[in-house]
């Protein structure tokens, strides 16, 4: 029998040196023209807890390996669990059957060769190392209270990860990086049914996150969205917390991408060509990608081993640049950009409470749900709101309302833009960092009786 | 000792022949391991439980029970995915992933705990048992009830095959790129169709599942995916039609044999085209003629989401939100979903469905239910521990308290619970057909293929687009409508539901890809359903300019 290499048997997460080897031992197996080794090694522990009681907890521990085979332009991927010396040739070897069976894929540039990464720390032990009794501890701080008040129902999860990645191949490259992040959520209820608040917190660092502190704010949400009451929908100015933010800029993600606006088919093309260098959005607005981003700490390279830098797609309302391949790049004789691994959304001065008090009469909205593209050629998502909606008037929150179904677009919004708050990593996932917003006329379609 | 070379030299499934037992004879739980396979592919191996991986699930449940377990199961998996990706003439992807693990689950003191490895050992398995139990016994501080499992008969040895003649895994490389390059083609030959992609995804799954009441479970279930997506591009707009042309089912390689996807595309491409020129539609209310490609949806919205007890009684209430259909005593044989020829039913059995299952996750043979009988909710999906929830009901009723057997994992990495059978609307007693309801209508629009959905965390409100739809006058269509969207509530709009299709108009729409819990995890589902009719629905145009 093969031994099992030592991070497998003791359900660890894959270190520079194992990875690295583990990427000799494909290359040195390879028959191929050329050969990229992809490994995926994660620890993920979590607990949930719902109806003020924990249910489902547990831990999983995965190493993955991909092998892209390559004869000319030929070329198939296999994913394997199994790291034994056995288990990688077996890869290697099917990976090189089907390549061999494949047509020709005329986009295949050739391996890239060996580049230079800057290491971003994004691993914390204390995140890594956790244990089942810290993550039951931190579930009591919200469990106790809302057993404790007897009106209230708390349903939350908490997710740790420590993760690493790997990419190399035969021309040289090799990529590796780990970090860790630790994720809360948290939904209270009223018990009479009317009230329901949220509050997450996210971070690389579990020390991050103040448990007690996201209980406060859900519980208090959910205190004061009870006896919600109906009004008119229509265009509203609207306050939406970083979280209701994240949930519609994110979308904006995909129409970065240079190829479907040079072929005519996304938001970001017009007639005979792109919108890059137009002035899109208003001239508050900045959105770009940075792996170094201290909120959001992310991998320096992407799925294909570029490099990432700090990439600016929007500056001052100007789209600056659309995110290029390699083959794109090469095509259009662009630089390859690659693809990021994080996205910010620049904040201003403002705090939420500065904007809900600069508000004559508008809506306070806490997250969004369900958002699915309506329209790819403007981005118009449908959605609604969920979790705390208020009504404010004369700079005051006065009353719960009931949820709003939207639907409108991140480029809309963006260009009705009021005020923006300060910018904070959101824990809905997507590695986010997004301000509060205030954007008018937005517009709400019809009314909801979910709480 | 057992290392995953050997598991994978004796694996169940792959090579179960060389391990003949009593199993075979019974490896027709289902019949339908008997159909011969066509000829030109390999013929399917009988189903039975590797000795070696039966050794590993005991050891498994011995070390948790020796760490302190009252109860627990295990899983050990073997998953198979095969995609191929193209675009136009060229191959973009082409990927084969198999990986396996363990997947422990234990009660302790009324706690759950749970822990996944990838090392397929003595040692391994044994670990992540231990592990469990400690993850079990540190969440008792945070423990206010403890969980009791509704009872389930052990089923001793037991096997299962899903409903495929040709594994789509031993089916070449050459003809599955064939099959869609000729696709693309077709499509290609529409007027103003630019771009075409289309893909083939397949799941192979061995699923082992053993507990402590003594049930030891071996099922192979496969499942198969054509795709493809044509769009058309002219005067600065576009307009696709897809991806989601052809059902997934939990079959095999001949039902994308059946599918024809070179015959079709033609047609779609040229549908896509002619929505470029469509007129926007005119918004106000509309009789809707729902084809079950748009129609299953809906139904898996609106009635099959909120009808999953683990959501009505708040455990969902985090991420994927709780239900209108709730509290139980206020709703079961009271609230009115729908006229009286509206019956749903909740099966793991209905054949090619993706949500047909011998054996659940919680060790149990599923039942078939009436979620909605004549129109009045009736019951609850249902996994052992959330039965009991509903002793109160079944008493009354009669019926013997026990799971609908509604517990699934998607892989051993993950833990189980409640996820969505096959929820399926019953035709009605006419036989009526899509073109029989688009004849009784004088102004209305028929929709085909879903679009963009969305719907709230209660299921409330929901906004629902479609692929393709057609303006009706007088009983017939009068040409193709864009921008279109209905926005409906819930019990308004079933009871709205005026016609129904017959038998032969039963068809099943479903995905692979269903989201729910925390961390999210995927299932497959099929919704059968005839077309319907709903009147007098809110349109509204969903098309803007920048």
């Amino acid at each position: 029998m093969t031994r099992a290499s030592r991070w497998a048997d003791v359900g660890g997460v894959i270190s520079r040196e194992e990875a690295e080897a583990l990427v000799g031992r494909v290359v040195q197996r390879s028959s191929a023209d050329a050969v990229s080794v992809s490994v995926q090694s994660a620890r993920e522990t979590n607990l949930r807890f719902a109806d003020n009681q924990v249910s489902t907890s547990g831990t999983t521990t995965n190493t993955t390996l991909r092998v892209q085979s390559v004869f000319g332009k030929r070329r198939a991927s296999v994913v394997t669990n199994d790291l034994s010396d056995a288990g990688v040739q077996r890869a290697v070897t099917q990976a090189e059957a089907i390549a061999r069976l494949a047509p020709e894929d005329p986009e295949y540039l050739g391996e890239l060769g060996a580049q230079s990464y800057e290491a971003v720390p994004a691993w914390f032990d204390r995140t890594a190392e956790l244990s089942a009794e810290d993550r039951a501890r931190a579930a009591l701080t919200a469990l106790a209270p809302a057993r404790e008040a007897g009106d209230l129902t708390v349903a939350g999860y908490i997710v740790c990860e420590a993760s690493a990645t790997a990419l190399g191949n035969s021309a040289g490259l090799f990529a590796y990086h780990r970090g860790t992040n630790a994720n809360y959520t948290l939904t209270a209820r009223t018990n009479d049914g009317t009230g329901s608040g949220w509050a997450a917190a996210e971070a690389n660092d579990w020390t991050a996150i103040d448990f007690a502190g996201v209980a406060r704010q859900a519980i208090d949400k959910a205190r004061r969205s009870r006896n919600p009451v109906a009004i008119e929908p229509g265009r509203y100015t609207v306050i939406l917390e970083p979280e209701a933010t994240a949930n519609l800029v994110s979308v904006m993600t995909g129409a970065l991408q240079a190829r479907s606006a040079d072929e005519g088919r996304s938001a970001f093309a017009k007639a005979g060509g792109t919108k890059v260098g137009e002035r899109i959005l208003d001239p508050r607005v900045t959105l770009l990608s940075d792996p170094r981003d201290p909120l959001v700490l992310a991998a320096p390279f992407d799925g294909d081993g570029l490099p990432l830098g700090r990439q600016v797609w929007v500056r001052n309302g100007v789209l600056e640049q659309l995110a290029y391949t390699r083959y794109w790049g090469q095509r259009q004789g662009r630089p390859a950009s690659g693809a990021a691994n994080s996205l910010r959304l620049e904040g201003g001065e403002a705090s939420t409470a500065d904007l809900i008090a600069s508000t004559e009469r508008g809506v306070l909205v806490t997250r969004l749900w369900y958002l699915r593209a309506v329209d790819q050629r403007t981005l118009v998502q449908t959605g609604l709101t969920r979790d705390g909606t208020f009504l404010i008037e004369g700079g005051r929150i006065v009353r719960s309302i009931k949820n709003f179904r939207f639907n409108d677009s991140p480029l809309f919004m963006l260009n009705n833009l009021e005020g923006l708050g300060r910018a904070e990593r959101t824990a809905g996932g997507g590695r986010l960092v997004m301000p509060s917003l205030k954007v008018r006329d937005f517009n709400f379609t019809s009314l909801s009786d979910a709480v | 000792m057992t290392n995953r070379r050997d598991f994978l030299k004796t694996g169940g499934v792959a090579l179960g022949a060389l391990a003949l037992g009593p199993d075979v004879l019974r490896a027709g739980d289902s019949a339908r391991g008997h159909i011969a396979t066509p000829s030109g592919y390999r013929p399917l191996p009988p189903v039975v439980t590797d000795p070696a991986t039966r050794e590993l699930m005991m050891e498994a449940l011995d070390a948790a029970k020796r760490a302190g377990a009252g109860w627990a199961d295990v899983r050990i998996g073997r998953n198979r995915n095969n995609s191929v990706n193209t675009r136009e003439q060229q191959v973009t992807n082409v990927v084969e992933s198999d990986t396996m693990g363990c997947g422990v689950r234990v009660l302790v003191d009324g706690c759950w705990g749970f822990a996944a490895t990838q090392v397929l050992t003595k040692a391994g398995v044994g670990g992540a048992a231990q592990e469990a139990v400690a993850i079990a016994r540190a969440n008792r501080i945070a423990m206010a009830r403890r969980v009791e499992l509704a009872p389930a008969p052990s089923l001793g040895d037991r096997t299962w095959r899903s409903a495929y003649t040709i594994d789509p895994f031993t089916v070449s490389l050459e003809e599955k790129v064939g099959l869609l390059l000729k696709a693309n083609a077709e499509a290609m030959k529409a007027r103003n169709v630019r771009f075409v992609t289309s893909g083939l995804s397949f799941v192979k799954e061995e699923r082992n599942y053993a507990n402590t009441d003594g049930s030891v479970i071996t099922q192979d279930y496969v499942r198969s995916w054509v795709t493809l997506a044509a769009t058309a591009v002219a005067n600065g707009d576009f307009a696709q039609r897809g991806p989601e042309v052809v059902q997934p089912m939990g079959r095999g390689w001949e039902y994308v044999l059946e599918a024809d996807v070179a015959g079709n595309a033609l047609k779609w491409g040229e549908e896509a085209a002619e929505k470029l020129t469509a007129k926007s539609v005119d918004v106000g209310r509309y009789d809707l003629i729902l084809h079950p490609s748009q129609l299953f949806l809906t139904i898996h919205e609106s009635l099959a989401h909120p009808t999953e007890l683990d959501r009505a009684m708040g455990y969902e209430a985090n991420y994927a939100g709780t239900s209108f259909i709730a509290p139980p005593r206020d709703v079961l044989g009271k609230l009115k979903l729908g006229p009286e020829f509206m019956n749903l039913v909740g099966n793991r059995s209905e054949e090619g469905a993706l949500a047909t299952i011998g054996y659940d996750d919680d060790g149990v043979q599923p039942d078939e239910f009436h979620i909605v009988k004549d129109g009045v909710f009736n019951d609850y999906q249902t996994t052992r521990e959330q039965a009991p929830l509903l002793d109160w009901w079944y008493t009354q009723r009669g019926q013997p308290l026990r799971s609908h057997g509604c517990s699934y994992a998607q892989s051993w990495a993950d833990v189980q619970f409640q996820r969505m059978p096959n929820v399926s609307l019953q035709p009605g007693e006419r036989d009526l057909s899509w073109n029989d309801l688009i004849a009784a209508t004088d102004r209305g629009i028929a929709m085909i293929g879903r679009a963009s959905y969305s719907i709230d965390q209660q299921r409330y409100n929901a906004q629902f687009g479609a692929q393709l739809c057609y303006e009706v006058r007088n009983g017939k269509i009068v040409g193709q409508l864009k921008d279109v969207a209905y926005q409906m509530r819930t019990p308004d709009f079933w009871n709205a539901m005026d016609m129904i299709g017959g038998k032969s108009s039963y068809e099943f729409g479903g995905t692979f890809n269903d989201g729910k819990g925390q961390p999210s995890q995927a299932n497959a589902v099929s919704h059968g359903c005839p077309p319907v009719r709903i009147r007098n629905i809110n349109v509204i145009n969903t098309g803007r300019t920048l």
